[in-house]
This record gives structure tokens, sequence and C-alpha cells, in this order.
């Protein structure tokens, strides 16, 4: 039986999550089908995705902010069809995939970090200090990726046909009333290739912009520890760690982050890892490739002048 | 407006868990045990709603072990009116959303406010398999939560930044970290709470049935990062980077 992806949209494209979801997906069968709210140019680039066999797009005033209530009422009608219903552990499918979930009287399975067999899963628990193998009894599985454990599917490589979706009822009990999404030049946070964070020790939201020119030269995206976002230094969405964003960038620095295990939990999968830090006990070196111990505020001004 | 709040007990934020040698799960024995984080702030976000004068009840509620009184009365010491206690073990999110519908059908709130995830299992699915199951609105990843004659306007947390959805009571809201920083009970107030009511109900009681669909095969620990090399300068960092590494 098929399995189906919800996507999560990114402007004209779909996100890079949620082709790592496609990737979770092609481990369960090879028939994919991913699911577009809103969008028809997301719908074209969901199609072009590597291993995507059918693409269901659903236009209405409902799906275009990707409200729950009506998102799941369509899964549920589409959910007949289909063996798995996965989407990527982003805000939109964690906030959607457990209200599937229940409606088909189906214990969720979030975050998973790999497929083990079409009822296995592993995951993450205690903010990622325990890895659970877990079997559904469940006949439906409904489950959610962690994006940083799969390799996203290649975003060109296949052609697949886009049909609209059924129409489902709207429960019509919430409205979407506004959103104020950061616009930035910079890469997404969750697909940048690499991520420069700041932790506490930066001492002041003027402070961050040090790390601004080094990102501009790295290509990098701006993230933070969530001390320095409780501190106030930091915007929320740049926080990265277990309640925040989970990273797996090919590079990640950690510039005046101790290393706490929330932030290590969000950030250990990159490929490799460089910490910044004046205190050479911080646990962050136990987890760093390359550790530099000194005065963020003299390194920071080197280091973006050394990358030229 | 009555309003519920689950919380839940789980092993304390400040410890640092440790696999079971069998793979069976991790040590709870003899471990500092809290209320879940994100449930406080629940919490605290309903005693501020009464203190405004919106909300007129908080009914607190927990499903765990006997133990799990002391999270109630930790909930009741914070401002909670009164507690239910449901007498289970190891409830997944469906079992206790379930139950949850139940109390829910019987207490009649017009609000539920819980944390959006647990602290253990991390799972963040129960505020939304609540919502489901009673066909009510979600707003999850709360932030912020304005209640008014038509509804709960809560402002979200998701990817990017923020967004805000207005929703038809009643509701059910989950919290994110920044929606409050809960208060710390006074003595005065912990006194107090002793004696607020609190009742203790079995998940047969409410006709629900906790048949786990999970079964845990294994708990490991996680794969360790070796620690790296300490380099002396930024000039020996980015030769590293560029040569070793080849990430820049």
């Amino acid at each position: 039986m098929a399995v189906l992806v919800l996507a999560d949209r990114s402007g004209t494209t779909v996100s890079q999550p949620t082709r790592s979801a496609v990737a979770a997906a092609a481990r369960i069968d090879a028939d994919v089908h991913v699911l577009v709210l809103g969008g028809s140019e997301a719908a074209q680039a969901a199609a072009r995705l590597a291993g995507v066999t059918k693409v269901i797009q659903a236009d209405g005033p409902a799906y275009e902010h990707g409200l729950a209530e009506p998102a799941a009422a369509l899964l549920v009608a589409l959910a007949p069809g289909y063996s798995h219903l996965l989407a990527p552990g982003s805000a939109m499918g964690k906030n959607i995939m457990p209200r599937v979930a229940a409606l088909l009287d189906v214990q969720i399975i979030t975050d998973i970090a790999a497929v083990e067999g079409p009822d296995t899963f592993r995951r993450f628990i205690y903010a990622g200090n325990a890895l659970a193998t877990v079997k559904t009894a469940d006949a439906k599985k409904v489950l959610t990726v962690r994006a940083a454990s799969f390799d996203p599917a290649p975003a060109e490589g296949g052609a697949a046909a886009v049909e609209a979706a059924p129409a489902a009822e709207d429960p019509g009990v919430s409205s979407f009333v506004g959103a104020e999404i950061a616009q930035s030049e910079r890469p997404e946070l969750t697909a940048a290739r690499v991520v420069i964070s700041g932790g506490r020790a930066m001492g002041s939201a003027e402070n961050f912009h040090l790390l601004e020119g080094i990102a501009d030269k790295l290509g990098a995206a701006i993230g933070a520890s969530r001390a320095a976002v409780d501190a106030g230094y930091a915007p929320n969405d740049y926080q990265v760690g277990q309640t925040g964003k989970i990273v797996a960038p090919e590079l990640y620095i950690a510039v005046g982050i101790s290393g706490a295990i929330q932030h290590l939990a969000g950030m250990k999968d990159s490929k490799v890892i460089v910490a910044i830090n004046k205190d050479e006990e911080a646990p962050i070196f136990q987890v760093a490739d390359y550790g530099l111990v000194g005065d963020l505020f003299k390194l920071l001004p080197e280091l973006e002048q050394e990358l030229g | 407006m009555k309003l519920l709040v689950p919380v839940k007990r789980v092993v304390d934020y400040n410890v640092k868990v440790r696999v079971k040698a069998d793979g069976t799960g991790v040590e709870t024995a003899n471990v500092k045990m809290s209320m879940n984080p994100f449930d406080e702030i629940a919490v605290e976000e309903a005693v501020r709603l009464k203190e405004k004068g919106t909300v007129t009840e908080i009914v607190a509620v927990t499903i765990g072990p006997a133990q799990a009184q002391e999270q109630l009365r930790t909930a009741l010491a914070m401002g909670a009116d009164r507690a239910i206690l449901v007498e289970a073990d190891g409830a997944e999110p469906l079992g206790v959303a379930k139950v949850l519908k139940a109390l829910v059908e019987r207490e009649q709130p017009q609000l539920v406010i819980l944390g959006k995830q647990a602290i253990d299992d991390d799972m963040n699915a129960t505020g939304q398999m609540l919502a489901a199951l009673l066909g009510w609105s979600q707003g999850t990843y709360a932030s912020k939560v304005e209640l008014s004659a038509e509804g709960a306007k809560v402002t979200r947390e998701v990817d990017g930044g923020l967004e805000t959805v207005q929703l038809k009571l009643p509701a059910i809201v989950t919290t994110d970290l920044r929606l409050n920083e809960p208060r710390y009970a006074s003595l005065p107030n912990i006194m107090k709470a002793r004696k607020k009511p609190l009742e203790t109900v079995k998940p047969a009681d409410l006709g629900v049935d906790l048949t786990p669909r999970l079964t845990v095969v294994k708990v490991e620990e996680p794969p360790k990062r070796q620690a790296g090399v300490k380099v002396a300068s930024v000039a020996e960092l980015v030769s590293k980077l560029k040569t070793e590494a080849k990430v820049i």
C-alpha cells in the first residue's frame, strides 16, 4: 500500500525537512505520494522530488495557512488509501499529525530517527539522552520525521502527476489571523549548510551582530542557545535545541555556548562541530571536532577577517 | 469560565537520565521527579487568567501513579482550585487524551491548557489528540493567549517566527516556553493546597481502555560523539576546516 507525506511549503517549493520525510517514506514503501496544502508551484516542486509517484494538491482558503483542523480532516479522508501517513517534524507537522492520529484511533510516533521496519521505528526520548526502538500494534501508522536523521530526497529526478485533493469538510473552528515571519536573506536554520550559533556569553543583542559578518561569508544561518534566547539576545525562532530547532548542517559553529544537554540534542548530528568558548572545561568541547579556547570578542573579528 | 489543566509527573529537568543496563528504559528509581516544565507554564497561565477574572475555576488533572499527587499539590499551591488524579501508569498520549476527554465531558470546561510536550517521552501529541477526540479547535505552541467573548486568540511559535490564530471556544491550548515564567508557590499557599480537594479515580471508572499500542523493543544510549582536537588559533581553525574537514 502507498504511503502519504504531508508537505511543508517553503515559499514556492517544499521545505528541506519535507524532502527528509520523503526519504523516510521511501524506506517504508516505493509508492510515495505527497500532499501539498495550497500553492500550485509547491505542488509542482513536490512532483519533481526523486522517489515521489503522485502529488495531491489541496486548494482553498482553509488550507492556505495549514490550519490543523481542516488539514487533519483532509488527511483522514485520504487515509483509507495509505498504510502510513507521514509529515516532517516541523511546527506544521507536529501540529497536524497527532490530530490525524487521534481521529484514526492511532497512537502517533513522533520524530522518528530511523525506520527499522514497517511497524518499528527509532526515536530519541529524554531530550536526546536515550534512543528508543518502538513497535506499533496499530494497523495504520502515523509518523512525524526528525529531518536531521534522514538525508533529504533529491529535489529533482521525479515526474509525478499532480491531482486535486478530494473535498473534505472544514470543521470551521479556527481561523488564521496573521503571521510575523522573520524575513532574512540568510538560509533557513534547518536547511542551512553552515550554522553559526551564539550563547549567553555573547552578552547582548548588539553583540549578536558579531555573528552576522561571519554568517555572510560562510552563507550560514544564525542560531542561538536557549540561554541566549531567554536573555533576549536573539529571537525565539533562532533557538537550536531539544525544545527549539533540530539542525544537522555540514558545519556547526557554537560561539560562547557551554553545551547544555538541551542544546546538544539539537545539533549533535552536525557533520563538523566547532566550539569557541573561553572556558576550556565547557561540555561543548566534548562534542566538538575543533575547539578554540579564548575570548569570543577577540576571536570573532579575527575569524571574520581570516575568512576573507 | 472553567478551565482544565492536565499536568504530568516526569523526571526532573535537571536530572541526567541514565539508560538501564537491561535496555528496558531509563532509570527512574530514586530519581527526583517534578511537574513537566511545560505543564508548569500551563498552570501559571491558568492562574493568570483567573487573576484577570476571565476564569472562575481551575481543575488540575494528572494521569499517573499515586505519587503524582505531589505534582497535583504543586498545581494547587500555584493556584488551581481542585485536582483529579487518574491512577494509571505508563499511559500513552492517545490513552491520556481519552481519559482527558472523559473528564472534559464530566467537568465541561471551556478551555484546556497543557504543555506542548512532556520532557520524558518528548512525544508532543497529547493536546492535539485531545482536541481531535473532542472535535475542538487547537492552538499549539502558544506564546500568548487572549480570551474574549469571541473565543481565544493564540499567538503560536512556528518555524521562522510567530503565527496568530483565532479559536472558537471550547478550545485546547498547548504552551511553549515563552508564554510566561511560572511562579514559585509560597509557603502559605503550599499549606493551603493541602486542604484543597483532590479526587482519585480509576480509568475504568471513566470507561477508558488504556491498553498500549506501542511496545518498547529496547532503549539504548545514543551514539556518542568523540571529542576532537583543540586548535591554537583562528588561522589554524580556518586552515583545518578548509584542508582537513573540507567544509568551507
